[in-house]
């Protein structure tokens, strides 16, 4: 039996079509995948991430063991509510996992990590805090329900639905987050997301879930599955944990080097194997200039500079063109082009620099 | 689910219809089309190309997945429709009406042995 979200049923009644997503039962469309791809793109589309796991850290050394478990540095966090995007790095530099870490307080930071990495995230980090004799506590909060709310018209709907919501958030700018309470539910409202569109990524506990869906829903915002999710995280060049990286690469093969504090003294975890290791490969964007198909992770992509392949593909419902992202050789560059191996055809490709498309515009 | 009466369907989930003229049109149902979600690329055989039975000769493709179609029967090409390879979304609209592909069948009793409209809402469950 996969794990099902507290709003299983809800999605079930909407008549979504539901797919195994890494041990998860979730929606992948409520009917329409484009649609659901525009309406996050136009307006506002909502999409149930509970399965994704949210982790306390707390202790007095909190702060000090997320700056040397996390290769972003937390110490760019000084206003409580502020997240920051890293990556949880082996000894060797490659990747474990990504995810958001919040500062609320100097003895509690919030992390988000993926679904399917979780418990390894979760028993890597256990062993390192006592490794390090961290007088720390981590708690997976599986108590909490996450809906994430995305598109233009994402935070004015959110404010209709939440009483007292647009007073606590309006101000909030993009990576930052605040609680709101209302009728004595503690709603924890971040300005983050997963499409390239402005939004909210909501933590409310999961008895409540279901209460703010329906709110939302009435309110105009559309159910979306992960089927647009994955469109739009691909569209706004955002890379995807199992598919764009994995265990077998460093961050600086992911696309990632801007994530990782190579400057600062500070030490982390794979610091000295990333200073040690040049990359071996580069994550770039392709468009396909031809039609004849449409790009898949996997597909060889053959270079002046060597073969690479495709980690991520999809027809793009914004550009109405496929486009992909593709680890290729060293000495790729924008602009030039390449070939797909697309079944028994060689399809013309050009090198674009990711995101593809940003706040519904097309950026290539 | 639509099934309707009057067409043959394989457990692969093509449709065929028998023509008039002999020659046999051939669709992807509407249990495929939903499954495979919204279509953005169809790949059609070219006309005059002959078929075994059972053998991969078109694609189509959805935002999600990419599905080979297979020939119901062994047979010739005869057409292709440009209409939907031009606009895959009308397969999702209506999956038994947006044909793919017409053949001539090698052997014109061939198409009698396919699944029934119940045969075939057995495999789909």
């Amino acid at each position: 039996m996969p794990n099902s979200t507290v709003l299983n049923a809800v999605h079930r009644s909407s008549g979504a079509r539901m797919v195994d997503f890494g041990g998860w039962d979730m929606p992948v469309n409520y009917g329409s995948q484009i649609d659901e791809h525009h309406a996050v793109r136009a307006d506002a589309g909502m999409f149930d991430v509970s399965h994704m796991r949210v982790v306390d850290v707390a202790g007095a050394g909190a702060r000090a063991f997320l700056r040397y478990a996390l290769a972003n540095n937390v110490d760019k966090l000084t206003v409580p509510g502020k997240a920051l995007y890293s990556c949880l790095l082996r000894e060797d530099g490659r990747v474990l996992d990504d995810l958001i870490v919040y500062f609320l307080r100097e003895d509690l930071f919030r992390l988000v990590v993926n679904a399917g990495t979780a418990d390894k995230d979760i028993a890597w980090l256990n062993a390192l805090v006592t490794r390090r004799e961290a007088a720390l506590t981590l708690t997976p909060r599986t108590d909490l329900a996450m809906i994430a709310v995305q598109g233009p018209n994402a935070r004015a709907r959110v404010w209709q639905a939440i009483a007292g919501s647009e007073a606590a958030t309006s101000a909030l700018a993009p990576f930052n987050a605040a609680s709101v309470v209302d009728h004595g539910v503690e709603y924890f409202v971040a300005r983050t997301g997963y499409t390239g569109e402005d939004g909210f990524e909501i933590a409310v506990p999961a008895t409540r879930a279901e209460a703010l869906w329906r709110a939302l829903a009435g309110h105009g915002v559309k159910p979306c599955g992960l089927g647009a999710r994955d469109t739009l995280r691909l569209e706004a060049g955002m890379n995807l944990y199992g598919q764009d990286m994995s265990e077998d690469v460093t961050p600086l093969e992911a696309g990632l080097a801007w994530t990782v504090d190579m400057k600062s003294p500070r030490d982390f975890v794979g610091k000295a194997a990333l200073a040690a290791n040049a990359p071996r490969a580069t994550l770039v964007g392709l468009l396909l200039e031809d039609g004849g198909g449409v790009l898949r992770a996997h597909q060889r992509v053959q270079t002046a500079a060597g073969d690479g392949e495709i980690t991520s593909g999809t027809f793009s419902p914004t550009l109405q063109k496929s486009i992909a992202l593709a680890r290729v050789p060293h000495g790729v560059a924008v602009g030039d082009r390449v070939e797909v191996e697309v079944r028994d055809k060689l399809l013309a490709a050009r090198v674009v620099k990711p995101p593809f498309v940003r706040n519904g515009r097309a950026l290539v | 689910m639509n099934i309707p009466a009057n067409l043959r369907y394989t457990s692969s989930h093509e449709w065929i219809r028998k023509e008039i003229d002999g020659t046999l049109t051939v669709g992807i149902t509407d249990h495929a089309q939903s499954a495979l979600g919204d279509l953005v690329f169809i790949e059609l055989p070219k006309v005059g190309r002959s078929l075994d039975a059972g053998e991969a000769c078109a694609v189509v493709e959805s935002v999600k997945a990419a599905s080979d179609v297979y020939s119901p029967v062994a047979g010739t090409v005869v057409a292709a429709n440009a209409e939907v390879s031009g606009a895959p979304e009308k397969v999702n609209a209506d999956a038994f009406g947006a044909w793919l592909f017409r053949l001539q069948p090698v052997q014109a009793d061939a198409v009698d042995a396919l699944l029934d409209a119940r045969g075939y809402q057995s495999v789909i469950g």
